[in-house]
């Protein structure tokens, strides 16, 4: 496989995935701030920065208002991380690797740039917002069926795991990053219970709602809520089942071109930072570093990929 | 209308021969199914992606090519006729490609002259002497036929450089198979759908010496803004090999090798759809960022087979045309089969004023130009255009060409309205080989969508449809 079509195929699926994300944070930010009319606006600067296009929102704006945040996210091509850039990187990335594509994956993606693209050429009012979200979450949900259906278990399929896996750790990491003060237990202590509204828009924007009453019913204690979404096996966008995909399919390369890379061991290193601890110790080491620390990791694991199997010249 | 000839009916309004299904199926057909078909169409041709971009405008735009659902069909004794003439004059191209990088000899017998070949910008001074596997230059070659009766037909432009359009002659097949299935099991139409194994094929056996059993094949692409880039990733796909863009290439070893995810690998053949101009910065166009530094030496050197081979535009400049019949005779001995259109050369002062003086009447069109631009059509230009085009060909009369405007022949298009005749050209596929010389039993038809236009180029306002040959 050339080194291009591999990078294509990373940058294709991150993109799919953050689509997806951003849209999450939009449904989230929208709900928070209808339920909390008091500082809707420093929710909506909560969710930017969760998006980590907080500075240059406010480079390109000024002040955060709710129109514009949306705005931003959602349709802004200057935003690499808006719903509208990242199906467009998406599909521009899919165009590129069109021959390791099937058919029907590349159509779905294809027809999903169509549509955003078609829906997003103007302004949505907070009335469609709803709609539209639900919308690029089909379609997603669309891009991810056919791919799962229909394209082989190869070296193509490992470096769109790669793209999908880090790119979502990083987005919860990044969810727990921005809302961590949350879940601590000082903040627990001081008010009368852990405020409800902030720990569903958590779950919330992970999709992940449903799962955690599933399986803890309405139990609702901090360090459960982080342990879910860092340490859970089970939940697909905690960090651990993340991390475990990202070295499984790492491992998977390694075996298949029969050489060990250095971002090989870094996904185990990293790896093991997530899987084997307890949510007690992160707790005390600080869950704010702790944090960091994975976010770090993700970053430099992400360009150690790009340099092993040679993405650019 | 009468003085066209028209492919379906009869002046009469009876149907020809080989539209005898077609025609029966079209009056069976309820007009706002068809429509709605022809919608269809389009939506599988925007989702599969089938789109081209247009040069000059805003690098996100994509259009589609329109397509028209009725087919244009082609008997099978028409059909024969035809593959004997192309197969003819693709032999000749390439002897004649072969002749002026080596000994000349159609110059040196006076057939050409000297200074057509010499002052010709097509000419690559750098492939003087080269030989490629087989002796075979052009490998893919379309070549443009019209038709303006019913044994009438001329060539009228030879592409030997990096043809394009192969695609929608088998996405237009498809998409037709897709929509009207039951048109195919009434009539014996022959399948196009081998063209991809055949070109794997073809360029395989023209690989160099140094290629290991199973050639390594790729494709070399522009990138995803060009306007064919659908076309390159098409058949890519289709051929099972890698699509490749020049950053991905570098010299190594003597051999140009693709940057993998294991490393760098050696190509055998390289099917460029990249022009000479840009295929290699160090001995070309040294600004192009598109090419492969040193490709060039590699292929001297027989480390590379690149199809096209360079230089082979010295073969379809529209100058050089104008000697194709002569072309034709002295590299096979025979008279050619297929007709040439009569053509002025306006570097000739006798010809230059004739063209003057008969402007109106005429096609003008510049040597090195090419997807209907530059060109004058004489019948439809204003007095304004006449004399703009007069005072640049005066200016530099060798820049042109001018030729009779020929009485395209029409086939109906589904308008809005009904059935319309349109004008239409034919472009069928040619694949050469140390085999031999395959054509495709079809090709791409164009068709000009605007009522009595002649220019069925796509970047001006033409359509394409599925192109039909019979078995007999």
């Amino acid at each position: 496989m050339l080194g291009k079509t591999a990078g294509g195929l990373f940058w294709m699926s991150r993109m799919l995935e953050r689509a997806e994300n951003t849209a999450r944070l939009l449904e989230t930010g929208q709900r928070m701030a209808l339920t909390r009319s008091k500082d809707a606006d420093e929710e909506w600067a909560s969710v930017l920065q969760t998006a980590g296009v907080l500075d240059s929102f406010l480079h390109q704006n000024g002040e955060v208002t709710k129109s514009a945040a949306i705005d931003w996210m959602l349709r802004d091509l200057d935003n690499r991380s808006s719903v509208r850039s990242a199906v467009k990187q998406a599909r521009d990335n899919a165009r590129l690797v069109r021959t390791a594509l099937t058919n029907d994956v590349w159509s779905a993606v294809n027809a999903t740039w169509m549509r955003v693209d078609a829906q997003l050429k103007r302004k949505v009012s907070e009335r469609d917002l709803p709609g539209l979200l639900e919308m690029v979450r089909q379609q997603s949900a669309l891009v991810r069926g056919a791919y799962l259906g229909t394209m082989l278990r190869n070296d193509i399929h490992d470096f769109a795991q790669l793209g999908t896996f880090i790119e979502r750790a990083d987005n919860t990491a990044r969810i727990l990053d921005v809302k961590y003060y949350v879940l601590l237990p000082t903040a627990f202590s001081v008010g009368s219970s852990l405020d409800n509204v902030q720990w569903e828009s958590i779950l919330r924007s992970v999709g992940a709602g449903g799962g955690y009453r599933m399986t803890h019913g309405q139990k609702t204690t901090p360090s459960e809520i982080a342990a879910f979404l860092i340490l859970d096996k089970r939940v697909p966008r905690s960090l651990s089942y993340c991390c475990r995909h990202i070295r499984e399919s790492l491992g998977l390369l390694e075996q298949d071109y029969g050489a060990e890379v250095p971002s090989g061991a870094a996904a185990q290193a990293l790896h093991a930072k997530v899987c084997g601890q307890e949510i007690g110790y992160i707790f005390d080491f600080g869950l704010h570093e702790y944090i960091q620390d994975i976010l770090r990791d993700l970053a430099g694991l992400s360009r150690q990929i790009e340099v092993d199997y040679r993405f650019y010249e | 209308m009468d003085q066209y000839f028209d492919e379906m009916y009869h002046a009469d309004g009876s149907l020809r021969g080989p539209y005898r299904e077609i025609g029966s199926w079209l009056d069976n057909e309820d007009a706002a199914r068809l429509r709605k078909k022809q919608r269809e169409a389009e939506e599988v041709f925007r989702l599969t992606g089938i789109t081209f971009n247009v040069y000059g405008k805003a690098e996100a735009e994509e259009r589609l090519i329109p397509f028209d659902i009725v087919p244009r069909v082609i008997s099978g004794r028409e059909w024969k006729r035809l593959e004997r003439g192309i197969d003819q004059r693709v032999r000749a191209i390439n002897a004649f490609l072969h002749d002026i990088y080596h000994r000349q000899e159609i110059v040196r017998a006076g057939r050409v002259p000297a200074e057509m070949i010499a002052e010709n910008e097509a000419f690559l001074p750098q492939m003087i002497g080269v030989s490629p596997p087989g002796q075979i230059y052009t490998h893919i070659v379309g070549i443009d036929l019209v038709r303006t009766g019913p044994d009438e037909f001329y060539v009228l432009e030879d592409n030997a450089r990096t043809p394009s359009g192969v695609s929608y002659m088998l996405e237009n097949r498809e998409t037709m198979l897709r929509m009207f299935p039951e048109l195919f099991s009434a009539s014996n139409v022959r399948s196009v759908s081998d063209y991809p194994r055949n070109l794997r094929r073809s360029l395989a056996a023209c690989a160099p010496t140094c290629a290991a059993d199973e050639p390594t094949v790729a494709v070399l692409t522009p990138g995803i803004y060009n306007s064919a880039y659908f076309e390159h990733a098409f058949l890519a796909d289709q051929m099972a090999v890698e699509l490749v863009e020049g950053h991905d290439l570098r010299v190594t070893d003597g051999r140009v090798c693709m940057r993998t995810t294991r490393g760098y690998k050696p190509i055998d053949v390289l099917y460029r759809r990249v022009d000479d101009e840009f295929l290699d910065p160090l001995n070309f166009n040294p600004e192009s960022a598109l090419g492969v530094p040193g490709i060039l030496d590699v292929y001297r050197a027989g480390g590379i087979t690149i199809a096209n081979a360079p230089g082979t535009g010295i073969a379809d400049d529209k100058a050089i045309y104008s000697y194709m019949p002569e072309i034709v005779e002295f590299y096979t001995g025979e008279k050619p089969i297929l007709k040439n259109v009569p053509t002025w050369r306006c570097s000739d002062p006798q010809s230059l004023a004739y063209v003057l003086d008969n402007l109106s009447e005429l096609v003008v069109k510049e040597v090195h130009g090419s997807g209907g631009y530059g060109m004058l059509i004489g019948p439809a230009a204003s007095k304004r255009e006449l004399a703009a085009f007069r005072r640049k060909l005066k200016a530099r009369p060798a820049n042109y060409i001018a030729q009779p405007t020929l009485s395209l022949s029409t086939v109906p298009i589904f308008a809005r309205s009904g059935l319309a005749p349109r004008h239409v050209d034919l472009r069928p596929f040619v694949l050469v080989s140390p085999d031999g010389v395959k054509i495709t039993p079809g090709g791409l038809t164009r068709v000009a969508l605007k009522k009595g236009s002649l220019v069925v180029n796509s970047s001006q306002g033409g359509g394409t449809k599925d192109t039909w040959v019979l078995e007999d």
